[in-house]
């Protein structure tokens, strides 16, 4: 077997493919992160509350109304999206004018209640989700075993992210949205209903949590815990992106996923804090983030 | 402002005052503080282990309390108080600490958590109070670390190791791979575990060691995958053994390699069905399903929680049921005299069977060795387990022979 740096090319190859999964969570979840942020300059503690929420809705669908996955992949988000709208509209809206720290207050006191209220009602141990028939199974890829599932996961998240991307960077919405944050007096004078506009961008940043939450479900167990597992870590991947970069939180998403599969090789222990030691590099060199824009 | 403050001052003043008060009138029949046995429930009642006790394991103790008034009515006042440490050693010994000075706390138990539990048993030994770990599972607490305030009681990683590990060897899994959780208790298990392999003749590969709460898990059975050990043994407990088992079963890894779960409760089978856990060998404590008893209490436990109790919460129940019946027969709440009653009573009840607590605090009791039965052959809901073997305590625990525990005279 050849080796680089002492280590199998299959395990590599491997771990660099796991990583591209873990990854894609990161980009839809970072990517929510740096919408809501960047429209709103809201920074949305809630978001892992939110992706919890998308996950446990999908096993809501399909325990109590027998909704399989591939609705449910469309419902759950769209549910999410509803809620985020009526988050914004009854409490967030107000704090707009105020210091950053007020809406991380509040979304992480959200984020506490959100989660107090499903562990109440299921316990942590979480419940179980089924990978739907069609994607059980797996392509042996010579150097692993991928199931199918996981390259779902893969090619679900680019699409959306790109698609993303793409609305907000190169579409005539996508420009009144930029504008307004920009300037909101001024895009409001032409006509454009701006706080309409700011409260859907909350509600698509909510649906995004929702979506990577329903990806997540057949993959790990549904728990009340599981977004705050993951949330501290995407937000590192938002700073290292820079703060608000649409582009910046899909790539270093998806890198630093590939990064923490490689310490998973090398040094286990390190998997955990290998974002964190990044963040603090990138911050020292770069501190709008890789891809932030000095104000 | 003024105010404010004085009337802080004058509660104060008042809080030495009322403990004069209620020392004066303590009567005469029993030598309780207060005439009251005041027993604290120290938990995790919203993070990771939650469900193993959490609110559960209030419940239990409640029932224990109840059921002890109605069948004994004994002459003393029997109050529980609960806390959520949060899986914070900090946390954890100061609240026990603030119990034991403030509110005349004379026994803390349950305990999740390895690394509350060390700092809870050094609180105690200095307040000179009593402590019954049911949740914690290190070997530390009755080995190195044990106190002569310390009562450990359902199980512990020596236990675990011992029964389904020697099991899994015997059977021919004899190369082992471990995924390990990075603190105390995975650390703990993996060795004791380890050791039983090498006494029986099998050999480790390998070992990861995972954060706790570690997202995601396939990486890590990569790893073991590659090892081509026969047996994965999973040294963790709670949220992350259940996403490996799920793991492994996604990536094909269980059909060529076994997995074994080195501590896995009910409600962890409960919550991965079946058809993912089928086959797996594990050692328990307590099952609800074993006999007449343990059915009877089971069900009275679901009526009033809707889950069926794990052996955290059982052992919950029975270990404050021992603990008043030996305050009942000192006719004190003092710890000493309740301990050396404690360790003078055989202990059978529908928990622990041929039950007795040793010089190092350690309670034996028979364990089993269960394996989870296929879908097809589970007939009611929660019917999981298949008794393989029942492992006297003598058996199943450290012998005293090898013990570090200081007050093991050798």
């Amino acid at each position: 077997m050849s080796e680089i740096f002492g280590i199998p090319v299959q395990a590599l190859m491997a771990q660099l493919m796991l990583g591209l999964v873990n990854g894609s969570f990161y980009a839809v979840l970072s990517l929510g992160l740096a919408v809501i942020f960047g429209m709103l300059n809201i920074i949305n503690f809630a978001h892992g509350a939110l992706y919890m929420m998308g996950a446990f809705l999908a096993w809501m669908g399909l325990e109590y109304l027998g909704i399989g996955y591939w609705p449910t992949l469309l419902l759950a988000p769209l549910a999410v999206g509803v809620f985020g709208i009526i988050v914004e509209r009854g409490m967030l809206r107000w704090l707009y004018k105020l210091d950053h720290l007020y809406g991380l207050l509040l979304t992480f006191g959200l984020a506490l209640v959100i989660e107090g209220f499903f562990t109440n009602a299921y316990g942590v141990s979480g419940q179980p989700y089924s990978i739907p028939a069609q994607l059980s199974g797996g392509f042996n890829l010579g150097f692993m075993f991928l199931p199918y599932y996981r390259g779902w996961v893969i090619v679900a998240s680019l699409v959306v992210c790109f698609a993303t991307w793409f609305g907000i960077e190169k579409t005539r919405l996508g420009a009144y949205l930029r504008a307004a944050t920009e300037n909101p007096q001024l895009t409001q004078a032409f006509g454009i209903n701006v706080p309409m506009m700011v409260m859907l961008t909350y509600g698509f940043g909510a649906a995004l949590a929702g979506f990577a939450g329903v990806l997540a479900a057949p993959v790990i167990q549904v728990s009340p815990l599981m977004g705050s597992h993951l949330i501290i870590t995407v937000f590192a991947v938002v700073v290292i992106g820079g703060m608000g970069s649409i582009l910046g939180s899909i790539l270093t998403g998806l890198g630093l996923g590939v990064i923490e599969g490689i310490t998973n090789l090398l040094y286990p222990a390190a998997s955990n804090t290998v974002v964190f030691v990044i963040m603090a590099i990138v911050l020292m060199v770069r501190p709008a983030g890789l891809f932030g824009k000095e104000k | 402002m003024r105010y404010e403050l004085r009337k802080l001052a004058l509660a104060l003043m008042l809080i030495p005052a009322a403990n004069i008060a209620a020392a004066q009138t303590s009567p005469g029949t029993m030598k309780l503080s207060d005439n009251t046995v005041k027993i604290g429930v120290l938990t995790d009642m919203s993070g990771v282990y939650s469900d193993l006790g959490g609110q559960g394991a209030v419940t239990a103790v409640q029932m224990a309390i109840d059921d002890y008034k109605a069948q004994y009515k004994p002459k003393f006042k029997i109050e529980m108080v609960y806390a959520d440490h949060q899986n914070k050693a900090d946390v954890g010994s100061n609240k026990v600490r603030e119990w034991y000075d403030t509110e005349g706390v004379d026994m803390v138990t349950d305990v999740l958590n390895s690394g509350v539990a060390l700092a809870v048993a050094k609180v105690t030994q200095e307040k000179k109070r009593i402590v019954m770990f049911v949740g914690s599972a290190s070997t530390r607490l009755t080995d190195q670390d044990c106190t002569p305030n310390t009562v450990h009681y359902a199980y512990d990683t020596y236990s675990l190791a011992n029964v389904a590990g020697k099991a899994i060897v015997k059977n021919g899994g004899d190369t082992w791979f471990f995924l390990t959780a990075d603190y105390a208790f995975g650390q703990s298990l993996e060795k004791d575990t380890t050791d039983v392999i090498k006494a029986n003749g099998g050999k480790v590969l390998g070992s990861v060691r995972h954060p706790l709460n570690a997202s995601d898990f396939s990486s890590y059975l990569l790893q073991a995958q590659a090892s081509k050990a026969k047996i994965i043994g999973l040294a963790n407990a709670g949220g992350d053994t259940i996403n490996a088992i799920k793991a492994a079963s996604e990536f094909g890894i269980t059909k060529n390699q076994q997995l074994a779960g080195l501590l896995m409760f009910i409600t962890d089978i409960h919550a991965l069905g079946l058809q993912t856990t089928q086959g797996m060998l594990l050692t328990a404590g307590f099952y609800w399903d074993r006999d007449e008893d343990t059915r009877k209490f089971s069900k009275r436990y679901f009526e009033k929680t809707k889950r069926n109790p794990t052996m955290v919460q059982a052992g919950d129940y029975s270990a404050v049921t021992t603990y008043l019946k030996a305050v009942q027969a000192a006719g004190t709440d003092d710890a000493e005299a309740v301990m050396a009653k404690m360790k003078a009573m055989p202990i059978n009840d529908f928990f622990a069977k041929n039950g007795k607590i040793r010089v190092d605090g350690r309670m034996i009791h028979d364990m089993y060795l269960m394996q989870v039965k296929k879908p097809s052959e589970s007939k009611y809901p929660w019917d999981y387990y298949d008794i393989k073997s029942v492992v006297p305590g003598d058996e199943a625990f450290q012998p005293l022979s090898v013990s570090k525990c200081p007050l093991v005279k050798k």
